[in-house]
């Protein structure tokens, strides 16, 4: 590894081990038999909502990848959305459109049982689907057009055609994107609860919650967060075992279009712009009526949160581009490292921080730098998928002929790298940002009572029966994440052609 | 954001002098429509000083964070905890003595070192509409109603009604969770999750308190809805505040106690944090609308600790069938 990538490495481990130990050394490492209970429900269900959400995104990408339509860019960007819902926000929007009284049981005349495994599985895919069909898209992009070509001038009936096409870049790309997804909902909390039913829908995020939170138990916190952490590690290993490297590089190329299968993937399309927009719809219904008369502590909130997600995502994109780009020349520990901040929980980092800074700094001093640091460490892993397929790729077509022609440094990050990963690091960087905006973890920790980010003060808001006034609140976040998602996303695509 | 505190010391040089009580307390009771503005601003005009919250999340939050910062706590004044977390909050030996003060609770209570500053009635809230509404758990669990309740280990409100069944059904609270369990549409990790799932109609009642319609009628004119009366009684919560042994403004926690205890302070609690205050003062028009319970149940703390971690277990087994 190149000293930078090593120092990188070394401060996300220290930044995510150091608060872990302080946790334990507080009351000892701890598990209990709830907790098993508890670890094979989270367990089930996160295996589930990747495994339904990688199936769906297969022909949503591939319908995506091979038609040209009128609004098809604003469409992907809009794909985006869901998953920068704050999960209370998607859950609330869910419930508008499945619910018991919802728009569906309205039209059936039935309530549609939404509660249990089903809503779980059903908000995860809603806001994991998305995702997912992100990252087949870019696996799309980057079958080289020739193979296309080729295929399309030997007339390859369509199972073959996929088995020598489409399955070789499946393969390279489905195993990132299921633990990508799988680490989200390892750490689901809010949604398996409320729409889970009951105490069966137990997570271990709720554990970690309730022994930070109630018990005040930070050992068993710190365990539970070991367990989540080792649970992480294993899928990385297991996904990197299966996954095959990227296809050669081909030249950036509009869609092949192809007449056979339209009217499956016009219906595909379809289905999944409904299911990903109808409950959007339903924020955007019930939160714009209290738009107009915001409190107005909600202004500089949102300012807050702007600058937090910002600088988060700034520092997310540069950390995960030399952990990438180390991971791409064969670093499994930079690989490893860079996926673990995330499901060690940010309520876990953020209490260690706490721990560890309080008897040197006033915490609320340190409000704005502890939420961009532990957001910027939780988009990691999903910037480390994104970029690692096409990372692998770059150093396998360009490391010989750059270390040939002498290009080294910043040289070859302008010319090479950058313009290579513009699309991924877009995405990221948009994801990052997004991911920040919505944070409560970190900040709910550290903030006073002038520091609250717009997440938070939506909380306030619900919590003190302004409902009305939260959906609002919650909607200006919503439209503010989707624009920094949007810009970033839209200019790494530019950038990228 | 940095430079905005070293712009406001140069702007009001004077208040670098005035001595600042830091009172920990949870967000929503700092938040502009909550009392904290009205309390300090009150407080301020009397004790040349100048108050300071620190926000935590919730009752559990402030708890933790005392745990967490132990002696080292800049908080003079620890306000929001309630009474399923008093012992656990008195076990920490952070907190001192404080002067009693009268109150006006419908049971008695007296503590050395916690002193009440609201309470209220736990209750399903439901709309007028409901036909029927049940008049105890036996029949909310014969009935084909639906409900929406917090978790107890993650919500204070989820606990106080694990709490309520514990104190009206003692032996037999397990039965009651298991009966009640079909009736129950989900279970949230916090009151607003539940109280905003109740609003959007995917239940007919949500474990709230009886107060709970006071706001929609006070402040949204809203007067279709209620709280159902239980003939087991109603468990309370009860809200304290106490002074902690570090604090380095003591005199200044004892006067902010004092004026806590208050009329103008206690004339604020209705309508900004729609619990009833602990103090003779005179409620607002639309609180003599709302159920008064005939009988109220409250656990005292000692027994509250030595219940919680069974009665929880017993709810989950109950619930988890």
């Amino acid at each position: 590894m190149a000293s930078g990538a090593r120092a990188v490495t070394a401060a996300v481990a220290v930044l995510v081990a150091a608060p872990l130990a302080v946790l334990a050394l507080q009351s000892g490492l701890a598990l209990r038999a709830a907790d098993l209970a508890a670890l094979r429900f989270t367990v089930f269900q996160a295996l589930l909502s990747a495994a339904i959400s990688c199936v769906l995104a297969v022909p949503l990408a591939r319908a995506l990848a091979r038609r040209q339509f009128p609004g098809r860019g604003a469409l992907l960007t809009l794909l985006g959305a869901p998953f920068l819902l704050p999960s209370i926000v998607a859950v609330l929007g869910i419930v508008s459109v499945f619910g018991r009284s919802g728009w569906v049981s309205q039209v059936t005349g039935a309530p549609f049982p939404l509660y249990g495994l089903t809503g779980v599985l059903m908000a995860h895919v809603f806001f994991n689907l998305p995702l997912a069909t992100r990252f087949l898209l870019q696996g799309w992009q980057s079958i080289p057009a020739e193979r296309q070509r080729l295929a399309a001038t030997l007339n390859l009936p369509p199972m073959a055609r996929f088995a020598h096409v489409e399955a070789p870049m499946l393969r390279a790309h489905l195993p990132g994107a299921f633990v990508a997804i799988f680490l989200v909902c390892l750490t689901s909390f809010v949604v398996a609860l409320t729409l889970g039913g009951g105490p069966r829908a137990t997570t271990v995020e709720l554990a970690i919650y309730q022994a930070l939170r109630f018990d005040f138990d930070p050992g068993h916190a710190a365990a539970l967060a070991a367990v989540q952490a080792g649970l992480a590690a294993l899928a990385v290993t297991l996904a990197a075992r299966i996954a095959l490297p990227d296809l050669g590089a081909g030249l950036d190329r509009p869609p092949v279009p192809q007449s056979r299968g339209r009217l499956l993937d016009a219906a595909v399309i379809l289905a999944a712009t409904l299911y990903l927009t109808l409950p959007l719809l339903a924020v955007l219904a019930e939160g714009l009526p209290a738009l107009s008369a915001l409190p107005a502590q909600v202004w500089p909130a949102a300012l807050r949160s702007v600058v937090t997600a910002l600088a988060a995502a700034a520092l997310a994109v540069a950390a995960a581009l030399v952990l990438a780009l180390a991971a791409a020349r064969g670093s499994r520990l930079a690989e490893l490292v860079a996926t673990l901040p995330m499901v060690a929980s940010g309520l876990v980092l953020g209490t260690g921080w706490f721990l560890l800074l309080r008897p040197f700094v006033r915490p609320e001093s340190l409000a704005l730098p502890a939420t961009v640091l532990t957001n910027a460490l939780m988009a990691l892993p999903f910037l480390l998928r994104l970029l690692l397929p096409q990372a692998r790729r770059l150093h396998q077509d360009y490391d010989r002929l750059a270390q040939a022609t002498g290009l080294t440094g910043l040289t070859r990050l302008r010319y090479l790298t950058l313009p290579r990963l513009a699309r991924p690091l877009g995405l990221g960087a948009g994801i990052a940002a997004a991911l920040s905006m919505g944070d409560l973890g970190t900040i709910a920790l550290f903030a006073d009572q002038d520091q609250a980010t717009l997440p938070l003060v939506v909380q306030r808001l619900a919590g003190a029966y302004r409902m009305e006034a939260a959906s609002g609140a919650a909607l200006l976040l919503v439209a503010l994440s989707f624009t920094l998602f949007a810009a970033f996303d839209l200019g790494g695509r530019h950038a990228g052609k | 954001m940095k430079f905005l505190p070293a712009l406001a010391l140069l702007a009001t040089p004077a208040m670098a002098d005035m001595p600042t009580l830091n009172v920990l307390t949870y967000d929503s009771f700092t938040a502009e429509w909550g009392p904290g503005p009205a309390i300090a601003k009150g407080f301020e005009a009397t004790c040349a000083c100048k108050v300071n919250y620190i926000a935590a999340g919730d009752g559990g939050a402030i708890l933790s964070r005392l745990k967490m910062e132990g002696a080292g706590s800049e908080a003079d004044v620890a306000l929001g905890l309630d009474t399923s977390l008093m012992e656990a909050a008195r076990a920490t030996g952070l907190f001192a003595p404080v002067a009693a003060q009268p109150n006006t609770l419908p049971v008695p209570f007296a503590d050395a070192e916690f002193q009440p500053f609201d309470w209220g009635w736990f209750a399903f809230v439901h709309l007028k509409s409901l036909e029927n509404p049940p008049a105890n758990f036996k029949a909310l669990a014969a009935s084909d109603l639906k409900i929406v309740i917090q978790d107890p280990r993650s919500s204070t409100p989820g606990l106080g009604l694990v709490m309520w069944v514990k104190a009206a059904y003692g032996d037999q609270a397990g039965q009651v969770w298991a009966d009640l369990a079909d009736n129950i549409v989900t279970v949230t990790p916090g009151w607003d999750e539940a109280y905003g799932l109740f609003l959007k109609g995917e239940a007919d009642m949500v474990l709230s308190y009886t107060t709970s319609p006071a706001y929609h009628l006070i402040a949204e004119s809203d007067d279709t809805k209620t709280a159902a009366a239980f003939d087991e009684g109603h468990y309370m919560q009860v809200e304290v505040a106490g002074k902690l042994k570090a604090a380095k403004q003591p005199a200044l926690a004892d006067a902010f106690l004092a004026y806590l205890a208050g009329p103008e302070a206690q004339g604020v609690i209705p309508t900004t944090n729609w619990m009833y205050p602990a103090q003779e003062a005179a409620l607002p028009k639309g609180y003599e609308t709302l159920i008064k319970p005939a009988k109220s149940l409250l656990l005292s703390s000692t027994e509250a600790e030595a219940l919680r971690q069974a009665a929880i277990e017993e709810w989950q087994a109950a619930l988890a069938q």
